[in-house]
């Protein structure tokens, strides 16, 4: 089953430098200055139920904006995106918290965002607090958690809500060495259940340890997609080699 | 694009709820702010209009003038800070994917909540203070309701419009404040010139204030071709309101 179908997808982003006031609006429509950025041409891709897929790149390749398009929170400006099953999608930590919110509080809420049911956010709450390791703080306000706390409960709660597709952006280098470790051992432990990945890095080590598949991105397009041994082979070349990519 | 499997009253009472909590969290008198708030406006508008500007017409103004500020109260804030409520959560429409009307709905259900608090208020003073209850309270959710649709109708138009087009929350501020004067909340509808009248035609804030005299002071129902017209603005706010929304969302993470 295909989970996620991108089919030549394009992406352009129109630069407006302080053009959101309204006489520079119509000034420059009048004008019909476009200054414009194109972030992904033609990008067409498959992720299938249980795949698990790796996107590396340099900054500015796409990446991010390919995920962006991937979960439906922005739309391609042309090509055509189709995705099912429920996305549990982490583009970045601790979405909607809050800082005057108690940790409790706030897996409430951000999980809620994630498409949790409260009777499912109840059932998995003590899994999410003992995952995250901070229960002493976990009815204090946000605002006393120091940066590493917050992405633990923000991670915890993301690889609790049960998602069909999991997807994570550069959201692994949080916490110590240990978290890190746990992260990725429930990572593995959700593969196994048949769970989804789509997960952005720029460590190879973790995509390599995660994923079968990796999606090597170019100039907002894919330069390579296969077997993740061989492409980050390919992208480490590349980038020990020439440095720029010869496009 | 936005799949069922979301549970957006989940969402939607969540988000309310972290409203409410976030704005008393850190205050001593709590809710009592919201009750305060125009008790103290009308203990000014009271002194201003009997003992400055002498009003012979209206009686037990303190009353008069709180029937209007609350419908009124409600509105300008719900609709300022639904108009806000986009940019204000701009981490979240860009990194979490939910149908975006929870957004500025929740904001206005929101003051909902602090609205009807206010008018149980109004309420008890009126039993105690005005001629007491009549059948014609039951009126009273009709009016109100109305007034929500309409908000919420407005809130989602300007939400939508303020993420486009960054001065629009300073035309929403501009226009509470011509409000503030053209609603009939200290004077009443009946001082009015005539030639004038028209203002006040087809402005449901006014329509609600007037309604909500009626049914309180005159223990009369609302004529039907108030109700008609109040309905007809309200549900039209809400439907354009939709409209535009749903036609500005899908671009709206590009521009926060």
């Amino acid at each position: 089953m295909t989970l996620i179908e991108l089919q030549n997808v394009s992406k352009r982003y129109v630069l407006h430098h302080r053009r959101q006031l309204l006489a520079q609006r119509v000034a420059s429509s009048i004008r019909r200055e476009r200054n414009e950025f194109w972030a992904l041409r033609g990008v067409s891709l498959r992720i299938e139920a249980g795949e698990s897929v790796g996107i590396v790149g340099a900054n500015g390749a796409g990446k991010s904006t390919l995920l962006s398009i991937a979960v439906g929170v922005t739309s391609p400006t042309a090509g055509k995106v189709t995705q099912q099953g429920r996305v549990a999608a982490l583009l970045e930590l601790g979405s909607g918290f809050h800082p005057d919110l108690t940790g409790r509080e706030n897996i409430h809420l951000n999980a809620a965002l994630l498409g949790y049911t409260r009777a499912r956010v109840e059932q998995s709450f003590d899994a999410i607090i003992d995952f995250a390791g901070i229960p002493d703080f976990i009815d204090e306000p946000l605002r006393t958690y120091s940066s590493g706390m917050m992405a633990r409960l923000g991670f915890s709660v993301a690889v609790h809500v049960d998602p069909d597709i999991l997807v994570l952006d550069e959201v692994l280098s949080v916490g110590d060495l240990e978290f890190q470790k746990k992260c990725m051992q429930r990572i593995l432990d959700l593969r196994h259940q048949g769970k989804t990945l789509l997960f952005v890095s720029h460590s190879n080590d973790a995509v390599r340890s995660l994923c079968q598949r990796a999606v090597w991105m170019d100039l907002g397009t894919v330069r390579r997609d296969g077997p993740a041994q061989e492409v980050l082979e390919e992208y480490g070349n590349c980038m020990t080699g020439a440095g720029a990519s010869p496009a | 694009m936005v799949d069922a499997s979301h549970d957006h009253l989940s969402i939607l009472y969540n988000l309310i709820s972290k409203d409410f909590k976030i704005r008393y969290r850190n205050m001593s008198l709590g809710i009592f702010w919201s009750l305060l708030n125009p008790l103290i406006m009308v203990a000014v508008l009271t002194y201003v209009f009997t003992r400055i500007f002498r009003n012979p017409v209206i009686h037990s103004y303190p009353l008069f003038v709180l029937i209007g500020l609350l419908p009124f109260n409600f509105f300008s804030l719900a609709w300022a800070s639904g108009t806000n409520s986009i940019l204000d959560n701009a981490p979240l429409v860009k990194k979490v994917r939910f149908h975006r009307e929870v957004i500025p709905l929740s904001v206005v259900l929101g003051n909902v909540i602090h609205f009807l608090i206010q008018m149980l208020l109004l309420m008890l003073l009126i039993g105690r203070f005005g001629i007491g209850f009549n059948r014609q309270w039951f009126w009273l959710p009709v009016v109100l309701g109305l007034e929500i649709v309409f908000v919420c109708g407005m809130a989602l138009a300007f939400s939508a419009l303020d993420v486009y087009y960054r001065d629009t929350r300073y035309v929403v501020e501009s226009a509470n404040l011509v409000l503030f004067w053209l609603v009939p909340i200290f004077y009443s509808h009946d001082q009015v010139p005539r030639d004038f009248v028209w203002l006040y035609e087809y402005n449901p804030v006014a329509a609600v204030v007037l309604a909500c005299r009626l049914i309180f002071l005159n223990a009369a129902a609302p004529s039907a071709s108030t109700l008609l017209k109040l309905a007809l603005v309200s549900f039209g706010a809400l439907a354009g309101g939709f409209l535009l929304f749903g036609r500005m969302k899908k671009r709206f993470a590009d521009y926060l």
